[in-house]
Parts: structure tokens; sequence; C-alpha cells
């Protein structure tokens, strides 16, 4: 998701909040927040039932949309239950339990049948849009429809355009059918059913079923691209005042039926949000209690780290936050010598990844990462292939397999990064010196960000032409589940010639081969050790060069209540947020 | 009855980083209302320090002026202007005494019409309306000869010609009818035709005049009396008549000298005084005229070593600061200098 | 007069018109020459996972398969006869002046630009009247008192204000003043004017003292060595040879003239105010027009961009012109010339 990938924003207050925290820190103690260790063993924290007062909330971006057809934002989604509900949900639970599904709008998770190509839903009966008028399974499908209109809603996910079987449907704007309901991939036998048919196999449609997607939209109401003017709730709160690109306020929704919903327990009786706000003023504000939660959820920014860290009263009220989300080298297996796996196993054992952790802020940015899966993920497993004492790569390894690849004295290649991110910089150019040491010397290039996979990296032809060997990268997956991290890194046939690829050299029909498989396999379990399985593959052909696995520092002010950090989102539950400010 | 400005023992010294720049030096005189003394001398002189002097324009704290300057004001009586309080000398400033400068378009303001400073000036000595002052302001522009007075009143300086401009520079320091004008070379910028008028305007002023100028023919024309500036001091002071028929000073010949005259020939016309002025930081012992003076070994040593002070000679008005004994001085004007003039 | 402003605005129409297509120059030709195709364009404006169908149908909608000229023709008939769009169930009419919508947000771009050009005007007007009225003065009584110890102080004060950057002193004001002592308005507060004055004044303070404090430095070392040459002017002389009080002497007769190439630079910085503006919106979060546009153009937003920057040159238009009538109305010798 492109949630997590604010780094534009924290560039330009690094500078200047570092000279500041210098000013305004006397003392400082050690590093290391005290708080839950990661989302996979979170507890509650003010655990209450306290209803009431007025949930703050600044971005110090803007909104890609509150439509929810047009949102493809992590903090978004999980904000977006507070106003709207999705067929299913991830669960309103900290750690590992919020990376569960839970069923929301409906009564119970997807029914896959036809070899997981088709997918039923039966809706609870009682739930009413705020105006009171009950929902019914053609909304649902009416709001599936829209968000395949990706020319009025550019922002959001193309999951459903690309799993559902269209028949060349492409929006109900264009729909002859008089009551826009034209797409035959979608059926509403009843008021309450909802049955999917897809083009092929996907096991893990439930995922897509708890996007914002599939939450209900009124015909009658929907006015496009200005629906998020008014985005219509079926959720506990609903819109009360919208300024585009300021604020917006939120109060309670009287029509939300707590019997009709087991997942939520508003606690606030009214919620504001602050938009466009400046990076270090949200930061300022959330720790003098102007302010209650940084939205993004992408944590404290590194200037106000030394703030939050260097005193002791703060430090208690931070949480280290495990991010779905990986920092890594795609070694290119188009350019020579990197087509030799012997020469990829040179790289990954010459590598200091402690450099690499540096290069990302230390433990505070997250930790070293061995594997591709972030153990964030449901399943995932922790491994190491290329090991070496502390991280610090093993050069007699390298230069071993030098030999193998038949380039003993070493080779020589490029390293591109994205010109405007400063940490990957500092990535290149640690690289470039661990890999020195084993005599494989690096060039190294900066592209511009906005066109990295479209025109270069991400161009297989630009990529080889200008002997792109590694290629520094990171991927957040849209939700914690292998298919969400992997699929578009990994999987081969998913590199198109024209450029804008996110797999970026990862070429092995093997891997493809186990993909497929997964997405017939709808046991959790079963599919889980699949993306192991891949994962393993992955590092033992040395395709990727893994770096850091990513990690927020987030902050709560003592005012918060029931803050705990959820799997699925790897943020606070937006859900579950009280408040004692009254 | 008192004179109008009696200035005794003058001294205007401006401390520098290379030492002491005696400006003025003991300079006294005497002006009587409704007279007018004319301060001739090179640049350099000491001329116009010693107006700014009595104006008290000079910069506090970059000049030190001692002696006493008495001003005998209609308004509040006798004082002595270098004991008096900065705000009483600006009190008296363009109330009783007035000041007119070398250049007219640098010294009036370039963004103001000429009516509106002139009743600036008229404004703040009078309570009158802004309505009465303008009017006020017309018959002063009238009065010193600036045709259409109502509505060039409301030009701006650039947009008058040289003269004109010294007109409304007077007119300005007319407007509140000052018993004393100060005019610091009143022509030196304008054309040779329109300085006749200029000094007509001026001669026929009602106030007492001291009028500065390196030129003598300008003081001839204005002043009744007449006082000659070297180095700081006066060398002669007498009656206008006095100094041109009989000049005393050997520096007073030379200025008398150096004078065009349409009936000279051209060989003749100019006659510099040689050398060049003295340095104020390092005056010449005894006369400080010594070393460009024909005459000066003519004094026995007297002129290398005493200061010469100022004493009559020819009659009891006519002063004379020159160790020249009289008859001898006599002779040589008779002699020497006379034929030449 | 009249006839002079005519041809003034005549220029700056066509000033516009070439700003802007320089602006779809670099945002078009500059990635074509890169190789870029329309569609690699469109995925900026596409989710992550837009499939090549998805990005084409983007770029339809976006008009960027047609030929720049065709393009830059389309945004100059919205302007001048406005345009119509499609929200996808309806299509709304964009009444001239039509800047179009956002790319990324589809959020109609003028609305949005008139509702923050009052925060920035509000920013910039009172920045500027409080480092006229700060710079200036602080000036003046350096000049009359050269080599004080105010002197000295004022003029080192105004080195540091001329070399610290905003985002510096704009987060340490916010941090002291706002955050510790709490005696001024958190970032991102902002009230309209004409909905409370006071608090208007109240929310925006710091970020006037802050945004003025890079400029008073400038004015106060300008308006010292403007002061020092005139005070030794002639008219000075003048005006105290009438009799004139040294206060209206210096203030009537000295600022007066001093100011005047004040003036000039004033009207200059003014107009490129808009830089001043974004370091100080951002900093303290100020919904204007500085803001705006580092959203803008990070994002690549075209539209919103092609706003930014006319709103940008017609503030800098708009300054210029009024500071060359001014300079009339304050130097006559311009005036009839």
């Amino acid at each position: 998701m492109k949630g997590q990938d604010n780094e534009m924003g924290t560039n330009r207050r690094v500078a200047v909040l570092a000279t500041l925290a210098v000013l305004i820190l006397v003392g400082c103690g050690g590093p290391g927040p005290a708080g839950a260790n990661s989302g996979t063993s979170g507890g509650i924290h003010n655990p209450s039932d306290g209803r009431g007062g007025t949930l703050r909330y600044a971005n110090s971006g803007d909104w890609d949309s509150l439509d929810p057809a047009d949102t493809y934002y992590a903090y978004s989604w999980n904000f977006a239950r507070l106003y709207g509900r999705s067929l299913v949900m991830f669960k309103s639970a900290p750690g590992a339990q919020g990376a569960t599904l839970v069923p929301d709008l409906a009564e119970s998770l997807g029914r896959s049948s036809n070899d997981a190509k088709t997918w039923t839903y039966t809706l609870r009966p009682g739930v009413r849009f705020e105006d009171g008028t009950p929902v019914t399974s053609r909304d649902v499908k009416y709001a599936v429809e829209r968000s395949l209109d990706k020319a009025t809603f550019p922002n959001g996910p193309t999951y459903f355009n690309d799993v559902l079987d269209l028949h060349g449907y492409t929006s109900p704007y264009a729909d002859p059918d008089p009551d826009k309901l034209g797409l035959r991939a979608i059926e509403t036998p009843d008021d309450r059913t909802i049955v999917f048919h897809l083009r092929k196999a996907f096991s893990g449609f439930d995922y897509l079923a708890q996007t914002p997607a599939t939450m209900p939209v009124p015909r009658a109401k929907d006015t496009g691209s200005k629906y998020k003017e008014h985005v219509v709730s079926t959720g506990p709160y609903l819109f009360q005042t919208n300024e585009l690109a300021k604020r917006f306020t939120m109060v309670r929704n009287p029509q939300w039926d707590a019997a009709t919903d087991p997942n939520r327990r508003p606690l606030p009786d009214g919620i504001t949000v602050d938009l466009n706000v400046n990076a270090d003023d949200v930061d300022n504000r959330l720790l003098s209690g102007d302010l209650d939660v940084s939205i993004e959820g992408s944590g404290v920014g590194p200037s106000a780290q030394g703030r939050v860290l260097g005193y002791q009263a703060r430090r208690a009220n931070t949480d280290s936050a495990s991010v779905a989300r990986l920092w890594f080298t795609a070694l290119n297996s188009d350019v020579a010598p990197l087509n030799n796996v012997h020469c990829r196993k040179a790289v990954l054992y010459a590598t200091d990844r402690a450099g690499y952790q540096r290069a990302y802020g230390g433990p505070t940015g997250g930790e070293i990462a061995t594997n591709m899966l972030p153990p964030v993920i449901p399943g995932a497993q922790r491994f190491d292939l290329y090991p070496s004492p502390k991280h610090l790569g093993d050069i007699a390894k390298a230069k071993d397999e030098l030999v193998q690849c038949g380039a003993p004295g070493g080779f020589a290649t490029s390293i591109s990064y994205r010109a405007e991110r400063p940490k990957e910089k500092a990535t290149a150019e640690a690289l470039q010196q661990s890999l020195a040491r084993a005599g494989i010397n690096l060039e190294i290039k900066p592209y511009p960000l906005a066109d990295y996979l479209r025109l270069y990296a991400g161009k297989p032809d630009f990529a080889k032409a200008n002997n792109l060997g590694l290629i520094v990268y990171g991927w957040g997956a849209d939700w914690p589940d292998g298919y969400g991290f992997l699929s578009q890194i990994v999987d081969s046939r998913v590199i198109r010639p024209t450029g804008g690829n996110s797999n970026l050299g990862i070429r092995d029909p093997a891997i493809d081969q186990m993909l497929d498989q997964a997405l017939v396999t709808t046991d959790a379990v079963a599919r889980q050790q699949i993306w192991v399985n891949i994962d393993r593959k992955v590092m033992e052909d040395a395709f990727a060069l893994p770096g850091v696995w990513a990690k927020g520092l987030l902050y709560r002010p003592p005012n918060l209540t029931n803050v705990f950090i959820s799997d699925g989102f790897q943020m606070y539950d937006y859900l579950a947020l009280g408040t004692t400010r009254r | 009855m008192s004179p109008l400005l009696e200035v005794r023992d003058l001294r205007v010294h401006f401390p520098t980083e290379d030492g002491v720049v005696k400006a003025v030096d003991g300079l006294s005189l005497q002006l009587e209302r409704g007279r007018r003394l004319g301060i001739v001398g090179e640049s350099g002189s000491g001329k116009s320090a010693a107006a700014l002097a009595i104006m008290g324009l000079h910069q506090p704290g970059t000049a030190r002026i001692s002696g006493e300057i008495w001003l005998d004001s209609t308004e509040s009586g006798r004082a002595d202007l270098v004991r008096a309080g900065a705000e009483q000398v600006r009190k008296l400033r363009g109330r009783t005494m007035a000041m007119i400068f070398q250049d007219p378009l640098s010294a009036l303001h370039p963004y103001y019409t000429v009516g509106h400073q002139i009743v600036e000036a008229y404004r703040l000595h009078h309570d009158v309306s802004k309505q009465r002052a303008y009017r006020h302001a017309v018959e002063l522009l009238d009065r010193v000869g600036i045709p259409q007075s109502g509505s060039r009143v409301d030009d701006y300086p650039h947009q008058f010609s040289g003269g004109m401009r010294q007109r409304v520079m007077i007119a300005m320091m007319l407007s509140c009818n000052p018993d004393l004008l100060i005019a610091d070379e009143p022509t030196t910028a304008l054309d040779v035709t329109v300085q006749a008028q200029i000094l007509d305007l001026i001669r026929d002023l009602p106030a007492a005049v001291l009028v500065i100028s390196h030129d003598l023919g300008v003081v001839a024309e204005l002043a009744d009396d007449i006082l000659v500036m070297y180095a700081g001091r006066a060398v002669e002071y007498g009656p206008a008549s006095d100094v041109f028929a009989a000049p005393q000073h050997p520096y007073t010949w030379g200025l008398l000298g150096s004078m065009p005259r349409w009936d000279r020939t051209r060989s003749q016309r100019l006659a510099p005084i040689p050398g060049t002025p003295p340095s104020l930081i390092n005056i010449p012992p005894g006369c400080p005229f010594h070393p460009r003076c024909r005459y000066a070994e003519l004094t026995g040593g007297q002129a290398t070593s005493v200061r010469p002070e100022l004493r009559p000679a020819g009659s009891p008005e006519h002063l004379v600061a020159c160790h020249l004994p009289n008859p001898r001085r006599a002779q040589i004007l008779a002699d020497e200098i006379r034929p030449t003039l | 007069m009249g006839i002079y402003i005519v041809r003034r605005m005549i220029a700056a129409v066509w000033l516009l018109l070439i700003v802007t297509a320089a602006t779809f120059v670099v945002f078009f030709l500059v990635p074509r020459l890169a190789g870029a195709t329309p569609d690699d364009l469109a995925s900026r404006y596409a989710g992550r996972t837009a499939s090549p169908e998805v990005i084409h149908q983007i770029a339809i909608k976006l008009g960027f398969t047609d030929p720049i000229w065709v393009q830059y023709g389309r945004f100059v008939k919205g302007l001048v006869l406005g345009a119509d769009y499609s929200t996808g169930p309806t299509t709304v009419h964009c009444p001239a002046p039509c800047l179009g919508y956002s790319f990324l947000t589809q959020n109609p771009v003028l609305p949005d630009l008139l509702d923050r050009l009052p925060v920035t005007m509000s920013l910039a007007a009172g920045g500027a009247l409080i480092w006229l009225l700060a710079g200036v003065s602080t000036g003046v009584i350096s000049a009359l008192h050269r080599g004080s110890v105010f002197d000295r102080a004022a003029m080192g004060v105004a080195l540091a204000g001329v070399s610290l950057p905003i985002f510096f002193t704009g987060l340490l004001a916010l941090s002291v003043f706002s955050y510790w002592l709490g005696i001024t308005a958190p970032g991102g507060s902002y009230t309209p004017i004409n909905e409370n004055p006071l608090h208007w004044a109240y929310d925006l303070l710091l970020p006037w003292i802050t945004l003025a404090f890079l400029y008073a430095a400038g004015y106060a070392r300008l308006t010292r060595a403007g002061m020092l040459d005139t005070m030794g002017e002639d008219f000075i002389r003048t005006a105290r040879a009438k009799g004139l009080p040294e206060r209206t002497v210096v203030l009537r007769h000295g600022l007066r003239a001093a100011l005047t190439p004040i003036l000039t630079i004033f009207g200059i910085d003014l107009g490129l105010l808009l830089g001043g503006a974004i370091l100080t919106e951002s900093t303290y979060s100020l919904p204007g027009i500085g803001k705006y546009s580092v959203d803008a153009v990070v994002n690549n937003d075209l539209p919103k961009v092609l706003g930014v920057v006319l709103v940008g040159s017609m503030f800098i238009i708009v300054a210029n012109l009024v500071v060359d009538l001014l300079y009339a109305v304050v130097d006559p010798r311009v005036r009839y010339q």
C-alpha cells in the first residue's frame, strides 16, 4: 500500500529538527521504546470502556480520498471502518489477532465453491445507511462496480478489476442497465446474498472482501468523483463537516445499531481530522497534548524521536510497530554476471547488513532482514541462508562464490536508487563500500522517484542497457498476507516489457508455479507454508538482498485509551481508540 | 542698541584621525540690522564653516565650537548661540535667521512641491491654516519674481530652472521674515545672466544679510562691509568702499588681482595668488599667509613668528591683520597694486 | 495613465500564456525526451497495482493521448470559456476561468486556490507590514545612532535574520512560544479574518514574525545604508535650516527619500513572496498557496501546478505594476518624464 511510503514528507524535516532536537534535548537515556515490542505480541494500553470526548487526528498529507472506491492507504483502510462496513474486516484486536479476518457486513467469511472461483456472502439483517435506508446486497454490488471505474477513481487498488470475470464491463456509469447493475460477475439473488464469480481461482478472496471497495454505496447518493465530499455512512460515525484538503469532523451515526455489529465498540462521541499539517508540527502537537493520533501511523519523525526517547516518561508511551514492509535491493538476473546464481550469492555474502540497517536509522527504523517475508505477516518464518557474525558479511564465502561464478577477481555493475530518498542513497553507498571488500565494484546511479519504475529501474530494457545489476527498492504489503506481499515482486509474469514493474528481475518458473498453487489452496495454514517456501526459494536463488524489516515508532498521548497495535494495519487500531479528555 | 549679530573669537574645530582641523580659528565680526556683510575667501578658508556654526547646523559630535555668537532676536532677545541649547537654536532657525545655499537643486527636497516646502517652514513658526499658508507661499513666490506663482506653487523643484529654484529657496527662507539671512555662495551654481537678478533680489531684502562668496564681484554688488577670511581668520575687515578703494592685505590684493575684468587684456587678466591654501591641520606659524606672501621678507621676520592681529589701517573702521607697517603698505598699494586694479 | 495600465495588462496576459506554456513543456516534453509515453505519465495517477488497460483509461481521461498543443489549447480554452468534466455518473460544468481538476484528488483547482489565497494574502500582508515597520525603523535608528550599541546589536540580529532559514526559526519559535510557553497559537491554526479578526491576528502572529524576521533583517540593512546616504544630502541641511524639529527632518525628509529604493525592492519581494510563504506555510501548516504548491509539485499534479504558476505570476505582475505606479506617486521626477 502507498501508506507507509511517506518519506517525501520526512526528508525535509530530518535536517531541521535534528538541530532542534539537540537544542531541546538536555539529557538522553538509552534508546529503545518501552511499550509493546511489536504488533505480534502487543497488549492493550489503557483499556477502557469510557465513552465520550472527541478524538483528534492529524494527517501530514492529504487523504487520497475518503471514497471507499478510491483509497489505497493503510491508515485510510484502518480508519474507513469507522464510517463504512465492508463484507469482512480485520479484527479489531491487538497483535496477531488483528491480522485475522472476521465477518462484518456479512454473517460469515466468504464461502468458496468452484475451486475458489466463486465466493458467496450473506449480509447481516438490519444494517442501515445513515439516512435509515436498509443496506442490500445490491448496494454492495454497486459499490464494487463503481470501484472498477479507474478513470473516475484512479487511486484505489485494482484487485477486483483483475480477479472478477468482467466480460468487458468497465463502469456502472457506462452501464446500459437501468439499475446500473449490469456486471455479470456479481450476482445478487436476493437482498442479503451476494455472489462473486472470478476468472481464476483466488483463495485469499476474503482479503479483497475486506477492502473498502465492498462498503455499500447507495446509488441514489452516488456523485462519482464528488462522492468523497459526503460518503454515506454505514459505520458508527457519519461525516458532519468535510472541508476537502483541510479538515473533517465526524459524529455518532444514530442509524448504526450495535446489535448488528459484534466488531465495533465506538468510544468517542466525535472525531476531528486535520489534513495537510506540517509533519514536524504533528509530532510537536502529539507531544504537547494538542493532538491524539498521527493518523498515517508511520510513526514519530526522526527529529522528534530524540525528544520522545530521551525522556523516560515519554518513552513509556511509545510502541514500536513492526510493519509489513521490507527495504530490499533486487539483484537483476537480466544483467551479467548476475545471471549467474553464484555471483548473486557473492553479493549476499559480501553485504554488511548492519550498514544497511544504519542507512534506515538503526534499530528504531527496523530490524535486519535476513529473508523476504516481514515477520508480522502471519505464518512468516525467519531464516538466514547467508549468515555472518554480527551481520557484517562473510568475505571469504563471497570470494568463494565469485570463483564458482567464474569471476574470481570480482566484477563491476551498477546500483540504482530513487534520487529523492536519502536513505536509499545511504544504502547504495553502504553497499558500494561493503561489496568492494570482495572486489565487486558498484557504480551508483540515482533516478527520479516519480518515474523510477515506469522509465528506469522498472523497465527491463533500460535496466539491462544501463547495467543496473542492483536495484534499491522497498515493498509493503497491501494486507498482512503472503499474497499481498509477494505477488507483485516475485511473479515473473507480472513483468511487462513496457516498464512500470515492481518485480525488478526475479524470473523463476518454479516460483510462479508455487504462486498459482497458493491461489487454489483454501487452507490458510497450508497456504502460509507455500509463502514461506517461495520466500526460501527467492533466498536460495539469491534473487534479492533483503535489507530491513521496517518499524515505526508510535507515540500515544496519555489521554488515549484502548490503545493497541493491530498486525492487520501495523499501527494503532482506530476502531478501538477512546480518550479520557472530555 | 546692540548689533543683530556679534561673533567673538569663534572657533570651529573638527577632530579627525589626522589631527584637529581648525576650520574657523578665532573669528570675530558684527552685523547691524539692515546691513549686509560679505565674507570672501578661497574655498577652505572657513567661511562656510563659520556660517553653519552661526546657524547651528554642524552635526553635534563632529564639530567643537567655542567662542560666542550673540544674536539679538526681535522675538526672544539676545542670546549666545554657542551656549544655547540645540532646541533654542532650532527655534531661531527659519524664524530669526535663515540660510540659502549654493546649489538650489540639491538643497530642495526632490519629492515635495515647492509650495509644500515653503508652507512647511511657514507653518512651523506660524499657527495658520494650510490654505492661508499656501496663499502666503504664492505671495512669496510672486515677490521673488516667479511668474504664474499661483500654479507653480504646486510644481516640484526639478520643474524649475536654476535661477527660479534659487528664487524658490529665497522665498522659502523669507517666509518668516527673518532678521538675518545667510547666503552661502547664492549665485555660484547659476548662469551668469541670472546671477545679477538673484543679487538684485537679495539686495532688496529687508533682512540683514551675511553673504559668503569666493567671488569678490558678488560681494561687491551686495555688501556694505567686507570681511576677508584666510585660514579660519579675518585678515581684512572694513566698509566695502574702503576695502575696494584701498585694499590693505596682500591676500586681498591677490583676490582683487585674480578677478576677471572685461577691460583687461588677456595677458593681464588673471594674476593668481601663488601657492595653495594652507592645511587647516597645520596652519603655518606667524602669519598664516606668509608662505604665499610676496612681501613677507619686508616684516623683519615677524611674518613667520608672530600671528598678526586686526588693527586699523587707513580709516578707523578698516582693519587689517598684517605685519607690514602701514606706510610701507600704502606705498606698495600705490606703486604696485593700484595700477593693476 | 489608463492606457499605460491597459498596455501593461496586455503584456501580462502574454506573459501568463508564455509561463503556462513553459510549464506544459516542462511537464510533458521533458519526460517525453526521457522516453515516457502518455501511459507512463498517467501511471503516476493510478493506483499501485493498476494494469496497463486501467492506466491507458486514465491517460485518455486526463487527455494525455492528445498532442501537447491540443492539451494546452484545451487548458487555455478552459480558462477563457470554461470546461465540462465528468464525475462519473454526471457531468459538471467548470465555469471560466476554469483551471481544471487535480489529477490526483480530482478536486477543482480554482476553488481550492481561491480558498487558500486569503491565507497566503493574510500571511504576506501581515508579514510585509511587520517587516517593513520593523526593518525600516531599525534601519533608521541604526543610521541615526551609527556605531552605537543598538546599531551593532541590530545589525548582528539582522545578519542572523538573513542567514537563518525559515523552517529553523519557525520551528524553534513554535516549540518555544506555542508549545513551551503557550502564548501563541499552535501550528496549523488559521481563522479567516471575517470570522474573527482578533483570532486571525493571534493565529498568524508567529508566522508573520517568522516571515518578517527573514525580510526585516535585509530591510534594516538597506534602510540604514539609505539613511546614511540621505542624511548627508543638501536638502536635509535645508530642512534643518528651516528650523524643522529633528524628528521631522529624519522622518519626513530623510526617510521619505531613503524609502524610494526600498519601495522597489519591496515590490520585487512582495511578488516573489510565494517562495517565503511556501516555507512559512509548510512550517506552520497553514492552508495557503505555498503549501498547496509544494504538494502540487511533489505529486506532479499538473493542473495544480499550473494554477499555482498562474497565481504566482499574477502576484509578481501585480506587485510590479503596483510598484511602478507607486513609484510615480512617490517620486515626482518619474511622474513627469
